[in-house]
């Protein structure tokens, strides 16, 4: 079991044995044969959802499955983006109660997660930007969710390297702002949800691919994976873009399109500014890491992919679009460019909840926006998982919207061109 | 950068395309008969395969043609593209 609380005290009296006495933060069980829930998918929202499940809903014998490693999926490739300026009441009702729970994590799960809510600022480069934010800006207020306008004179006292002449390739005349809204580092925020999962009695079992689902005349009985049989009755997915895998798996298909979305690295760098920088128009934003790294995310690859590698040509229009916008960082080195395999939904919408198959709980088609939404979407999953049926958070996000004409069209709403 | 090959272009850049679903998503020939869920089934379930699939793809910039051609979406490699002759069979997911 993991150390009880992180401390000074703990710091120091560890630093007595010279840190060789640090416990594991979570175990790596053999798994049982039978849970009461199981959960394939060791990422941010998979973990969230079984510690929730032990924690809020008392259910005893849990196991998250992962493939891999936990958080070595979209949780460990995001850009650490947490805001909830979303547009319609659904959406922005689930987004901030995922920011709210995250401004309480650290102190919840007793583990830094780094939480800077430095502002979120959405530039606005013409026109149409303005009309665009405008309306963007109305639909938060109207949910209660602050959104600020701001001028180039308190843009650039915040963004100090940010290019706002009037000869720049797509000036720029202000930005939307939400001040709560910011990043968290990503690690951390799995890595929490694993060792207060594990504390609360979960079995977390790594190296567990899922290979079969398997039925009987009342639904789903169990899954057949790498590590053997394991029978349960519920059974969460919660694998991102795999979520079309194990779909078929289960024997039904999902409206859900696999893409790469890419992001990267610079080298570090002195502290420059400590919000994060968008453009919808051009397609690039930023942030500057806790460690100076400037932390670039970008628009999904054109073409369905599992490969967790975009194309060049994406890195390149990116990084055309950011030293446009931030013409000091052209000299920069890139340390690092990598991939996730994003969950894409016709509507740009989650995918909660009920699945044709009884038994089998969904939580998925998070797309390019899962990193903001782990704590909501882990509790609503486990509270499907537990109850039966959907929280009114997760209840407007079912499967069946689409034969309903019920889209809830976040995609036009980003105001990013698709 | 990712090449496509063009039935009638040639290999030309990825920027040159647009991808548009998978190959074998036909429009049903009478959508006035079908259910609410058969319609929303044909305009959004998805096969979303890991691996080699067939795919619609238009040279956009290019030539404006469309044809089909296997993509695999785990390795990229994008082989064997075939002109549409609009005789296509193939089964809604």
């Amino acid at each position: 079991m993991a150390e009880n609380r992180y401390s000074i005290w703990s710091l120091l009296r560890n630093a007595w044995s010279f840190h060789e006495n640090w416990q594991a933060a979570w175990r790596s069980p053999a798994p049982a044969s039978e849970y009461d829930a199981v959960i394939v998918g060791g990422g941010g929202h998979g973990l969230a959802a079984a510690y929730y499940l032990a924690k809020e809903f008392a259910i005893r014998r849990i196991a998250v499955l992962e493939r891999g490693w936990i958080g070595g999926g979209n949780s460990g490739r995001n850009t650490q983006v947490v805001r909830s300026n979303y547009y319609y009441p659904e959406s922005a009702r689930l987004y901030e109660d995922s920011l709210r729970r995250y401004e309480t994590m650290g102190r919840d799960l007793g583990f830094n997660v780094m939480l800077r809510q430095s502002g979120h600022v959405r530039l606005i480069h013409d026109a149409h930007d303005l009309e665009a934010a405008r309306n963007a800006a109305n639909a938060a207020l109207l949910s209660g969710i602050a959104a600020e306008f701001i001028g180039n004179d308190e843009l650039q006292r915040m963004v100090p390297c940010l290019n706002l002449s009037p000869t720049c390739r797509f000036p720029v005349q202000g930005a939307l702002v939400q001040r709560r809204g910011g990043i968290a580092r990503h690690d951390a925020v799995v890595w929490a949800y694993a060792r207060a999962a594990d504390m609360a009695g979960v079995d977390i079992i790594q190296q567990c691919e899922v290979t079969g689902i398997l039925r009987d005349g009342n639904g789903v009985c169990g899954v057949e994976t790498t590590q053997g049989t394991i029978r349960a009755r519920r059974v969460g997915i919660s694998v991102a873009g795999n979520s079309g895998v194990l779909a078929g798996l289960a024997g039904f298909h999902l409206p859900i399109e696999s893409s790469a979305l890419q992001a990267m690295v610079t080298e570090p760098l002195k502290p420059l500014f400590d919000s994060v920088v968008s453009s919808g128009r051009i397609h690039v934003y930023v942030s500057q890491s806790d460690r100076g790294e400037l932390v670039i995310g970008a628009g999904t690859d054109m073409h369905p992919s599992y490969a967790q590698r975009g194309d060049f040509a994406v890195t390149r229009e990116t990084i055309r679009a950011l030293t446009e916008l931030f013409p000091i960082f052209s000299r920069l080195r890139l340390m690092r460019q990598w991939s996730g395999t994003v969950d894409i939904t016709p509507d740009r919408s989650p995918l909660l909840g009920a699945c044709p198959l009884p038994g089998v709980v969904l939580n998925c088609g998070w797309g390019t926006g899962g990193f903001k939404a782990i704590p909501t979407a882990g509790f609503l999953l486990a509270h499907h998982l537990a109850v039966g049926s959907p929280h009114e958070l997760a209840a407007p996000f079912n499967l069946s919207r689409f034969s309903e004409g019920r889209l809830i069209d976040e995609s036009a709403a980003a105001g990013v061109a698709h | 950068m990712l090449s496509i090959p063009c039935p009638w272009c040639g290999s030309r850049d990825e920027r040159e395309f647009s991808f548009g679903g998978e190959a074998d998503r036909n429009r049903p020939r009478a959508p006035e008969l079908l259910d609410d869920e058969a319609w929303a089934n044909y305009l959004f379930a998805r096969r979303n395969l890991c691996g080699a699939a067939r795919y619609r793809v238009c040279h956009s910039t290019g030539c404006g043609m469309w044809f089909s051609l296997q993509f695999d979406t785990r390795t990229h490699a994008a082989v064997e593209p075939r002109p549409l002759d609009g005789n296509e069979e193939g089964e809604t997911p």
